[in-house]
């Protein structure tokens, strides 16, 4: 079954705060720990893209406004 | 994008594409955001001004896509009462810290309430001066250790911290004064009504609109950003309840 909903996190604006991944509901984001922004960053990313229910809960919490959220569309 | 999906959440228009300066998981960047969402789904990018303090948010003018002012430190209430007054059909607020209000504007921030000027203040209340390396505010709660009180706040000393929500809400020229926070997605969905709000009853002309944001300060407090959600969750809020404090259109409905 395809996911409810994806999210995009833009590596640069992202300051890797965590808040989106403390608030996430389903836990399907994390910090990429083993790689950096040009910042010196860990930023955030879809880590489990099939458990994404698509709340925006991560982009309305996000200080950096750096998520844009999709939702699969009801009329299918 | 992909096929069936469609866009739920975006950045707002109005918030301009430039990198805040802001720390990781400072509140100042998530209230930037609300605030500009409610100017863009109110339509009123044209007419609305804005006056930035002294403090972190100096440069509030750099990220938000409309008119700004850059005030004298503390004294943004009297730019705004000029600007208010000069250009009524403008939306026009204040965006200010702790040690701006609290402090050297206290007079200015009291006046202006009391006049029942027509505008709206945010009142970004995070119990330490952030930009000259935390200090201890009018607002630092008892016991809190700051680098001008590194043994925490003595109040016999140096007195209580300061309730400002309560306090302007006791002045008639005030028409509405909310304690709002930022710490949980519910919560800032709720800010951003309370800012929806605000802007109404300044467009019906009734009076100076408070609106206080309990925020955060994760390098002052020097924890993680998730560590200071705690801290604004526990302690804060039991010292700086939320809710309305005033609300001249509740007993109209």
């Amino acid at each position: 079954m395809a996911a409810k909903g994806f999210v995009e996190i833009s590596v640069e604006g992202c300051k890797g705060c965590g808040l989106c991944v403390h608030h996430c509901p389903v836990k399907c984001l994390s910090l990429k720990m083993d790689d950096t922004n040009s910042f010196g960053l860990h930023y955030a990313y879809l880590s489990n893209e099939e458990t994404c229910i698509g709340c925006a809960n991560c982009a309305v919490i996000c200080p950096d406004a750096a998520i844009t959220v999709y939702r699969q569309s009801k009329a299918v | 994008m992909k096929d069936g999906y469609e866009l739920v959440y975006k950045r707002p228009a109005t918030l301009l594409d430039a990198r805040m300066h802001y720390c990781p998981g400072c509140f100042h960047s998530t209230m930037h955001k609300i605030i500009m969402e409610v100017v863009e789904e109110m339509g009123i990018e044209e007419d609305t001004i804005g006056v930035s303090p002294v403090g972190c948010s100096v440069f509030a003018y750099n990220y938000m896509d409309i008119d700004f002012q850059q005030a004298a430190h503390g004294r943004a209430c009297a730019v705004a009462t000029g600007i208010k007054r000069s250009l009524p059909d403008k939306f026009v607020f204040t965006y200010q810290g702790d040690g701006d209000l609290a402090a050297i504007g206290t007079a200015e921030t009291i006046h202006s309430c009391n006049r029942g000027e027509n505008f709206t203040i945010f009142f970004i209340n995070n119990a330490i001066y952030g930009m000259t390396g935390g200090q201890m505010a009018p607002t630092t709660l008892e016991g809190q250790k700051t680098s001008t009180s590194p043994y925490g706040r003595d109040i016999k000393n140096v007195g209580h911290p300061l309730r400002m929500a309560e306090m302007v809400s006791q002045l008639p020229g005030v028409a509405y004064c909310e304690r709002l926070v930022l710490n949980t997605p519910a919560n800032v969905r709720k800010a951003k009504k309370s800012i929806k709000k605000a802007f109404e009853i300044q467009k019906q002309g009734l009076g100076m609109t408070f609106l206080e944001v309990v925020s955060n300060c994760p390098s002052g407090w020097k924890c993680s950003p998730v560590e200071s959600l705690d801290f604004v969750g526990e302690d804060m809020l039991k010292y700086y309840p939320l809710g309305v404090k005033k609300d001249v259109t509740a007993n109209s409905n």
